[in-house]
């Protein structure tokens, strides 16, 4: 079976909710909109207070190229247009909504019907995803066009779709695929005529035989999508991993992942891709995966963007006594907050609870120099030795071996038998010589 | 509800710790341990205790009152020093030189460098050689095996590299390869057992505490290099000498146990193929023309040394270092 060739591990996965259909998730009271759910720019706030919105308005326009529209995820009235603390705790702008009703806006298809023609164009196409405010729903939240929109010399050759879903706990893609398989080939058929290639893989993880069956028999006719089953390995669902593992190429340090001549998208979003296109739906709602050992009610939920996750725990069941760390993501590259009341957005994968006895860190032991940091890394760096030249001080080792390559998954610390906060110390350095490389290139210019 | 814990990711653990790994090891020597009681009595017991507990205790003393820090005792790399102390010693020596050794082991080898992870040679190996260099009589004193400890008063016999040494070819071919096997025949008491040895190999590649590349590239360089300098006496006793010289003395021992200590070997699969092939060769080149009838003590010794000359150009294979397309 097909994986990537360096590094890596395999957590316990650790998919409680494997299985569970999509459950929908109620309406919260009030609606919290982030004004950055996407990497770039934060978007334009374009209403005011005391503004009725419905389902589907546009609250906020993308503020440059990188950046994403925002579109209201309930229908309301906007009670004002403040702060509040994102998951890492900054007070970040937001528009508040009370919530009233459910109302759509008309042009909204909400019918089940599966609407199979696209006749738009590639540039119109692109701009439909773009006015929809489609991101990478994987968890970068990438907008989406920007990556349909290589640079003019680089071609794509291939489209291949992330259903790898290598973060342990996280089932929403799973569910997804389950539940909207029809919907999620179609979406694929678009993207494939958005960047002009004639073939698409979608990479599977060999723990998910039912979603690789299902999409198997889907597609058993064609010869333009194929569906490759993947070795369960962290972290697969990394772009260069993917891209690595399906095509066997690998993406040159500092080069876009299209350099390689492929486009990678999530499962999830090719499915918002279709209901963007097809059914001129917005992004405003996501399968989250609500889950934790000591959760009663763990499950998929359909959830609309701006709900406050302790709203979301509060359906999967209520926060558990012996709750010790709410991390919104996986396990793995997922973030900790401490605040319950921070909203969902467009790529909040999964809340995962977990318990006060699994949610200290270890004390950390002198280095042994096993080696299992160096085998693990996906990226072939040698993370004992970054974490050691950052602790130190001494950046210039830490550029020579390439720190600015780092993915940051989370695989050297994840096999420390020391403890040893490796990509703590990575993570920092890795920002500090970027930043050295970024002046030292506009002193060039 | 208790506070939130808030820290960076990753938020799980393979849940492997130092002291999984120093056990595991400890476990993978117990056929070795088992198979020299037999052959050595109570004098193998003896030995390996008295080193365990001198070593656990020199680490206590120096980290509690030299370097005022919390003993750290529970990690079990004292109690592994202790071990592979022991099965590098004869069975006869007298235990107040183990004492010495140990002493040598952790506070020289070990904690003058700065304690774990600091220690640029195999703590055990220092100790083990500085006992060779000082007190050489009763360092090459081995006792005949025989089967449930016999051996006691037995006399002292050559070992298997002491024939090799003497280069007699007639001598060489009479050698019982299968006692090698076992264990029956003379040397340090940890390093006969052949068969026991790979056990734990087996074991330690199946729990994923080592991989094969540094013991795997000194067996194979070292059966290629003596081959090769006896070919001119006939294939059958090349391959015989061969064989016999991975089967005898510390060479099985070392390569599995002592050169693949975490700390003082290489961190890239490459370096560590580089580190095998160089013990291998240096082992071969004092056995067979060096003074002394065995180099894997000083082989590794010497590569510990060159461990951090090697990390510094032994890089891992970078991804998309080799950009393939097409």
């Amino acid at each position: 079976m097909k994986t990537f060739k360096i590094g890596g591990v395999h957590p316990r996965e650790n998919k409680i909710t494997a299985g569970q259909p999509i459950t929908v998730a109620p309406l919260p009271q009030q609606a919290v909109i982030l004004l950055s759910q996407h990497i770039g720019a934060p978007a334009q706030c374009i209403v005011e207070k005391g503004d009725s919105v419905k389902v589907g308005t546009l609250l906020a326009k993308a503020n440059g190229f990188v950046s994403a529209n925002i579109h209201s995820p309930v229908s309301g009235t906007i009670a004002k247009i403040d702060t509040v603390a994102d998951g890492s705790g900054y007070q970040k702008p937001a528009i508040y909504i009370n919530v009233e009703g459910d109302e759509w806006n008309e042009s909204i298809d909400r019918s089940e019907e599966l609407i199979k023609e696209c006749n738009l164009d590639a540039q119109a196409i692109i701009d439909k995803i773009d006015q929809m405010g489609i991101v990478g729903i994987g968890g970068a939240t990438f907008p989406t066009k920007v990556k349909l929109m290589p640079p003019p010399n680089m071609k794509p050759e291939v489209l291949i779709i992330n259903a790898v879903e290598c973060e342990p706990y996280l089932t929403n893609d799973h569910a997804l695929m389950m539940a909207k398989a029809d919907q999620i080939i179609v979406g694929i058929e678009i993207l494939m005529k958005a960047v002009r290639v004639e073939r698409t893989f979608i990479g599977i993880e060999a723990n998910k035989p039912d979603a690789i069956e299902l999409f198997k028999q889907k597609t058993q006719n064609r010869k333009d999508i194929e569906v490759v089953s993947l070795q369960c390995r962290y972290p697969q669902g990394g772009e260069k991993q993917l891209i690595d593992a399906v095509i066997g190429r690998q993406v040159a340090s500092g080069a876009l992942p299209v350099s390689t001549g492929a486009i990678v998208q999530n499962v999830a979003t090719a499915h918002a891709v279709y209901e963007a296109v097809q059914k001129n739906k917005p992004l405003i709602e996501r399968v989250v995966t609500v889950t934790g050992k000591s959760l009663a009610r763990p499950g998929n939920y359909l959830a609309r963007m701006g709900m406050p996750i302790s709203q979301l725990i509060e359906v999967a069941g209520g926060m558990p006594q012996d709750t010790g760390k709410i991390v919104l993501g996986g396990p793995m590259m997922g973030r900790a907050t401490a605040n319950i009341d921070t909203p969902t957005g467009k790529g909040t994968s999964g809340i995962l609870v977990i318990p006060e006895s699994e949610a200290h860190r270890h004390e950390p032991s002198p280095c042994i120099r096993c080696a299992k940091c160096v085998s693990a890394c996906p990226m072939g760096l040698e993370p004992y030795l970054l974490s050691k030249a950052v602790a130190i001080g001494n950046l210039e080792i830490a550029e020579e071996r390439n720190i600015y390559d780092c993915i940051e998954c989370g695989c050297c610390s994840y096999s420390c038998p020391a403890h040893r906060p490796l990509l703590d110390y990575i993570r920092q350095g890795k920002g500090k010589v970027m930043a050295i490389m970024r002046s030292r290139a506009a002193e060039k210019k | 509800m208790n506070k939130l814990i808030v820290s960076p990711s990753p938020h799980t653990h393979s849940g492997l710790s130092t002291a999984q790994c120093m056990y595991g090891v400890l476990i993978a020597l117990i056929p070795t341990f088992l198979i020299s009681i037999y052959f050595f009595g109570i004098d193998a017991l003896l030995v390996t205790t008295t080193a365990v507990i001198a070593c656990l205790l020199f680490e206590f003393l120096i980290q509690k009152y030299l370097l005022k820090k919390a003993p750290t005792l529970g990690d079990g790399t004292a109690i592994l020093t202790g071990v592979l102390l022991a099965f590098n010693l004869p069975a006869s020596i007298p235990l107040w030189i183990v004492v010495i050794g140990a002493l040598f082991a952790i506070g020289v080898g070990k904690m003058a460098f700065g304690g774990l992870g600091n220690n640029i040679f195999n703590p055990a190996l220092a100790g083990r050689i500085f006992l060779l260099i000082s007190f050489p009589q009763q360092m090459t004193t081995w006792p005949t095996p025989a089967p449930w400890g016999a051996s006691v008063d037995a006399v002292t016999g050559p070992t298997t590299l002491n024939i090799l040494k003497r280069g007699n070819i007639e001598e060489i071919a009479n050698i019982d390869v299968i006692n090698t096997l076992i264990g029956n025949s003379g040397g340090s008491f940890g390093e006969v057992g052949a068969i026991a040895l790979i056990i734990g190999f087996v074991y330690l590649l199946w729990r994923k505490i080592i991989t094969w590349h540094i013991p795997v590239s000194i067996i194979l360089t070292v059966f290629l290099f003596s081959f090769a300098v006896t070919i001119k006496e006939g294939l059958e006793y090349a391959i015989i000498f061969a064989e016999l010289q991975i089967f005898s003395g510390g060479l099985l021992l070392g390569a599995i146990f002592m050169a693949t200590d975490y700390v003082t070997s290489p961190m890239t699969r490459g370096g560590m193929i580089l580190y095998g092939i160089l013990i291998g060769i240096i082992t071969v080149v004092i056995r067979l023309w060096g003074a002394y009838p065995e180099g894997m003590s000083f082989a590794i010794f010497i590569m510990n040394g060159a461990t951090p000359l090697i990390n510094k150009y032994m890089k891992p294979k970078r991804f998309g270092e080799v950009v393939k397309h097409g």
